[in-house]
């Protein structure tokens, strides 16, 4: 593993000194995301393994190239799970990958995101150094948290060559319900049962049917199930999934894929296009052909913002421009990490 | 980069400059500046530590914090930002040709939108206003640090406060979704939102925990969580500490995820004992605090569940709490704690480090070693959950020979956590106390990395300077004193 690893350092010493930029991939599940790609593919893969697992500790410890299929089977092993049920979009999908995207999945909204599970990480910065920050415990709160920040980094603040993740039990129980409801009127059940002490992990709303995945201790799931009536679900495991992986047939056609992340009880964007509510009303996808300003001057009137996510043409921008303050920040924070530039050059934002 | 050697004596013609250039745009109540106005603030819950700042300012309003920064910036004089002063770290120490920038008077509520469950407070506001706040929706806020009843939020968010009941809730940074603040140069920041992501790099991450040496924030959006129906505490007793530990363990391997998990030694419970009557066994040499919340069903299963590992791990007694009040009895004295060890010793010094949870046994055998090399006493309040240690070494702080080991103590307990895969502090900070602790935890690039970090965010390095992160200079000192067997605990570069 040691020689993987020198042999990544000296790419990236390379790279430096000649300003060929570079791409950190694990399988490239994830290659459709962002901004055009640039730079020559620095493979990750063969940098895999466990580190450290001790399911008493609630963390593991794993190298970026770890394929996250085997992770969560290690995990699911002794009865736990990644909390915030990271999509794959792919059998290659990395534990590096992952953690670069910063894509949470259904349990978002209940559980957290990647970032929220972050304990710490080794990054290998655009100078060729191996920095560690945070650690294996839940608590650390020495020197600034740069291990989440790299949550959602899209690998252009360097090589995120090992992470630490807090674990969680698998819940003993889960059962989907699905009921049928307008749109308005599920929004206003999901917010309200947010606010109650219900153990709901999931919802998704797609037209006219909502589903709601209940997951905990039995006695609490069945409760549960009597407060919100509606039909249980043959095979929610597999609706579920389907959803994280984008392999359900919402998201077939070839429209562009827009992710709009609003505030929960947001009203409804009068957009063209299919919906589909996930988060409780925190995630809506749309597909639609609209124009790419209408779509986001909506999103961002609702107190929110809208990710062009799967689209032929990126043209518009993936992400939603940030102001000029807010870029300056942007734009220093990456030369902390990479002075020249180097890791996905401009798959973030032009300026990164 | 900080100033290695702050100043210590106040320059009467400086300090005239400063009031009156703050005075032009500040009320002259906002501005203390006289010796005996300015003592309260000398120092934060961290006293063994005091300097008088030069000027303190309480600007009321968001336009009076960006100009006080700006004014600040243009006569190049260091800020130190402080909230209710419960700190334990020093973070909010003053500097002697610094302005002390308190947000105690940014004390109201905001907003409260208990549909979408979000409070948007003012970073004055105290950690369990904020929760009474809410009550009556059936919310709450749940980071819950001991001091909560005086702790304020913009505090809160500056060290990343934990609490009791993290492994299940969180800490500060889960359950905060923006804050809104200003730059040392006056420029509005705004990180984070309303939507549970934000677009760009994570910068809200970045400054919760940054110990005000990032931003100045003025306005905090929390996220309310729905009040568990019911909780309940297990109280069990153990005969000795590494059986309680490993108890802890067992809880965990099962699949439990407790509400809170505390552990507390026997020299703790004694001195809580006297001072709350909490009904602590004061026979066992260690009890441990498990809570279950949720449905009344979900309750019942867990406790029971609990019930059956606690005493297949040798509990040797247990206790359930039959209703609310036992139940606020029993967490009484754990959140007591500090003031009760107060009451039977002139000082006491608080550690914060924290560890894997299965190395507790070899730690605590690290310290009763260490009672006994330094010749001073060390009960222990433990978040067993979250492996979090808070050991409390006893002394007299008029003893300088006292003061002098008790350092030694801690700085010895805080790198045998480093060494076993913890942290120097797990949610009390850096700030002045463990700054050359950050050495042992930290290689030389990484603290270059912090700051470059800061850099970004502040260029003069106006913005507390001098804590949470020591100088390069520092480091090779502090490292030069402490060589372990010849060779440093973190060689320098390359570290494969």
């Amino acid at each position: 593993m040691q020689a993987v690893l020198e042999a990544m350092v000296e790419r990236v010493r390379a790279a430096a000194q000649g300003a060929r930029p570079l791409r950190p991939r694990g399988g490239g599940s994830k290659d459709f995301y962002g901004n055009e790609l640039a730079g020559e593919p620095l493979d990750t893969s063969a940098y895999a393994g466990l580190v450290n697992y001790e399911p008493s500790e609630l963390v593991v410890t794993a190298r970026c190239g770890t394929p996250l299929a085997e992770l969560e089977r290690a995990l699911a092993a002794n009865g736990q799970m990644l909390p915030f049920e990271p999509p794959h979009f792919g059998p290659g999908a990395t534990l590096g990958g992952c953690v670069a995207a910063g894509l949470s999945g259904p349990r978002r909204a209940s559980a957290g995101a990647v970032r929220d599970f972050v304990l710490g990480a080794r990054l290998l910065d655009g100078r060729g150094r191996v920095l560690a920050f945070g650690g294996e415990v839940m608590k650390n709160v020495a020197g600034y948290d740069v291990s989440r920040l790299l949550a959602g980094s899209l690998g252009t603040l360097g090589v995120i060559l090992e992470v630490s993740l807090k674990v969680l039990p698998r819940p003993a129980a889960e059962t989907t319900l699905r009921l049928e409801a307008p749109q308005d009127k599920a929004l206003e059940w999901m917010n309200h049962w947010a606010g109650k002490p219900l153990p709901i992990s999931a919802t998704c709303y797609l037209n006219g049917e909502l589903s709601v995945r209940l997951s905990g201790a039995a006695a609490a799931v069945r409760a549960a199930r009597e407060t919100l009536g509606g039909e249980a679900l043959g095979d929610g495991e597999g609706f579920w999934t389907a959803l994280r992986e984008q392999t359900h047939p919402y998201f077939a056609p070839e429209a562009p894929l827009w992710r709009l992340s609003l505030p929960s009880r947001a009203a409804p964007p009068r957009l063209p296009g299919e919906e589909l509510i996930e988060w409780g009303g925190a995630l809506r996808w749309l597909a639609s052909a609209g124009e790419a300003r209408t779509i986001r001057e909506a999103a961002r009137r609702a107190g929110g913002h809208a990710t062009l996510f799967r689209a032929r043409d990126k043209s518009p921008g993936a992400f939603t421009p940030l102001g000029p303050a807010q870029m300056k920040l942007q734009r220093e924070l990456k030369a902390v990490f990479d002075p020249a530039r180097i890791f996905n050059p401009g798959r973030l934002y032009p300026d990164l | 980069m900080g100033k290695a050697v702050p100043v210590e004596r106040i320059d009467a013609s400086r300090q005239r400059e400063v009031v009156r250039r703050l005075r032009e745009f500040l009320p002259a109540h906002s501005v203390l500046f006289e010796d005996e106005d300015t003592r309260p603030y000398e120092c934060d819950g961290l006293t063994a530590y005091r300097r008088a700042p030069m000027v303190v300012a309480l600007p009321e309003t968001d336009e009076q914090v960006r100009r006080v920064l700006q004014a600040c910036s243009a006569l190049g004089v260091p800020v130190v930002p402080r909230g209710a002063g419960t700190g334990l770290s020093g973070g909010a120490l003053p500097l002697a040709d610094g302005v002390l920038l308190s947000m105690a008077k940014f004390m109201r509520a905001l907003r409260v939108d208990p549909v979408a469950r979000v409070a948007v407070v003012q970073p004055g506001v105290r950690n369990a206003a904020i929760s009474d706040l809410v009550a009556p929706f059936g919310l709450y806020y749940a980071p819950d640090p001991s001091s909560q009843i005086a702790c304020s939020i913009g505090g809160n968010v500056a060290e990343n406060s934990g609490g009791v009941h993290c492994l299940k809730y969180g800490l500060t940074v889960h359950n905060v979704m923006r804050v809104r603040g200003y730059t040392i140069d006056g420029e509005p920041v705004d990180f984070g939102g309303e939507a549970l992501d934000a677009p760009g790099y994570d910068l809200l991450a970045l400054a919760i925990g940054s110990e005000g040496l990032l931003v100045v924030i003025t306005e905090v959006t929390v996220k309310l969580l729905p009040k568990p129906q019911l909780a309940r505490v297990v109280m069990a007793s153990f005969g000795d500490v590494e059986t309680a530990g490993q108890a802890v363990a067992a809880v965990i391997a099962a699949g439990i995820i407790p509400a809170g998990l505390e552990m507390m030694d026997k020299p703790a419970t004694r001195a809580v004992e006297e001072f709350v009557r909490a009904g602590y066994d004061l026979d066992a040499a260690a009890i441990l605090l498990c809570e279950s919340d949720g449905t009344p069903e979900e309750v019942e299963e867990e406790i029971a569940r609990v019930k059956q590992v606690l005493s297949d791990a040798g509990a040797t007694r247990m206790t359930v709490s039959r209703d609310e009040a036992e139940r606020l009895r029993f967490w009484s004295g754990r959140k007591a704690a500090f003031p009760a060890v107060g009451r039977i010793s002139p000082d006491y010094y608080c550690m914060d480090g924290t560890i894997p949870r299965r190395r507790l046994g070899e730690i605590l055998r690290f310290i009763g070693e260490m009672e006994r090399k330094y010749g001073l006493r060390c009960p222990n309040v433990f978040h067993a959950g979250d492996g979090n240690l808070h050991p409390l070494i006893l002394y007299d702080a008029n003893d300088p020979e006292q003061l002098r080991r008790t350092e030694q103590f801690a700085r010895e307990v805080l790198e045998k956590c480093v060494e076993v895969g913890g942290t120097i502090t797990g949610e009390h900070g850096v700030g002045v106390e463990k700054i050359d602790q950050m050495c042992t935890q930290f290689g030389s690039a990484e603290i270059e990395t912090f700051h470059a970090l800061k850099h970004a965010f502040d260029p003069v390095g106006l913005l507390n300077p001098g804590k949470a992160v020591p100088t390069l200079a520092r480091c090779a000192e502090y490292r030069g004193m402490h060589v372990h067997g010849g060779q440093l605990p973190f060689p320098d570069l390359p570290r494969f």
